[in-house]
């Protein structure tokens, strides 16, 4: 049991080392108030849609109070799907205001995006206020309790979503599947080549 | 306990040390600059574009390290595309760069550099676009500098001073908002005696 424990001793250290030199770049907006929840799991879920799938439907609730669906979109924008795992964690916390100052990019590919977490609206809208004013819809897949993430196969085991980007072009077809590392922000040239490959 | 046993915490010690030691080699696990400190080791890829070589005063090559530029004091800000402040702010840094650049005293004695903490070139050419920055941006995508730098949150400035002999120190390094192009300036001519 004691070789055991000094074993788990040894891996805790090493992970906490490996941690530590994840560097995130965050952004003073957000001060102290970042939960830093430790190098997780890269990705914890499996797909359950593919590129040349139809994309399933939603009706989520959004931040401005309103309700969005992904079927209002068809035949009118080609459609981001950005989750990110949770509010008030690092790296979610930096992503969206980076896709807040490039609308000019997704409207040269008659593109909306729509962001989506687990977390309930009052979180969300304390969160996002942090990232100063975003062009696009939040959406809340808080209840049932990460519903959407799991239809598309982005609900890891802890009930946080994965970081996954999904293409949606006017016809409600996937075009593009991206599920990173949980820890990693994906480079926006990976996104914007895909919008830049749909059929405008 | 028996002696096996014994040489157990030892070796968990004599792992964890060496992890640490490594770890501290492997990663520069260091704390941000302070006033008086050098600048850690770093190198930059030189400017492939002319105006921003031209800028700072470097020459035609591989790699720069920052007290090269041909200043008497380099303000470096630590940002990123990502990060809302510095969103904010840009277009009052983009100010203190044109105050510097039309008065012909201080034209050749402060550089403006800005250093993209995580981002890849992609994304620094998206930024500079946005918000049309004419100081050189240098990608930092693996984060290597901003290791070094201590990782800071952003952004952060750090002001360092050029000597005529080659030497230089480190006479502003903080995290936060930026107070403006006028009060900013004032600061680092007194901070680094050039006023």
């Amino acid at each position: 049991m004691k070789k055991h424990g000094n074993l788990i001793l040894v891996f805790g250290m090493l992970s906490a080392f490996l941690w530590s030199a994840t560097a995130f770049g965050l952004s003073d907006a957000f001060k102290n108030n970042i939960y830093n929840p430790g190098l997780l799991k890269p990705t914890d879920s499996v797909l359950k849609v593919k590129v040349g799938d139809s994309a399933p439907d939603f009706y989520l609730p959004a931040v401005s109070g309103e309700r969005i669906s992904l079927g209002q979109y068809r035949g009118k924008k080609n459609v981001v799907l950005s989750f990110v795992p949770a509010a008030w964690t690092p790296v979610c916390s930096d992503q969206w205001p980076g896709y807040n100052i490039v609308k000019d990019i997704f409207d040269k590919n008659d593109a909306i995006l729509l962001g989506i977490t687990v977390d309930n609206i009052p979180t969300l809208f304390a969160w996002t206020n942090q990232m100063g004013k975003l062009w696009f819809p939040v959406l809340s897949d808080f209840w049932p309790h990460g519903a959407v993430a799991d239809r598309y196969g982005v609900l890891r085991s802890d009930g946080l979503s994965e970081r996954a980007l999904f293409l949606i072009d006017k016809k409600g077809i996937i075009r593009y599947i991206g599920v990173g590392d949980i820890n990693k922000r994906p480079r926006l040239e990976v996104l914007v080549k895909e919008l830049e490959r749909l059929e405008k | 306990m028996n002696n096996k046993m014994k040489g157990i915490p030892i070796t968990v010690a004599i792992i964890v040390i060496s992890l640490a030691l490594l770890h501290g080699l492997a990663f520069g696990s260091n704390l941000p600059p302070v006033k008086g400190d050098v600048l850690p080791e770093i190198k930059i890829p030189v400017p492939v574009n002319t105006t921003d070589r031209s800028y700072l005063g470097l020459e035609n090559g591989d790699f720069f390290k920052i007290p090269q530029i041909k200043a008497k004091v380099v303000i470096i800000e630590i940002f990123s595309m990502y990060c809302p402040h510095c969103q904010r702010e840009a277009p009052e840094i983009n100010r203190l760069y044109s105050i510097i650049e039309d008065n012909p005293d201080l034209k050749c004695e402060i550089k403006l550099i800005g250093i993209g903490a995580g981002n890849s070139p992609f994304e620094v050419k998206v930024f500079k676009k946005k918000y049309n920055i004419p100081f050189p941006l240098f990608s930092d995508e693996d984060f290597s500098i901003h290791k070094c730098f201590g990782e800071v949150r952003t952004p952060y400035f750090l002001g360092v001073k050029i000597n005529d002999d080659g030497t230089h120190q480190v006479f502003y390094s903080r995290l936060g908002e930026f107070k403006g192009a006028e009060p900013f300036l004032d600061l680092m001519l007194q901070l680094s005696g050039l006023k």
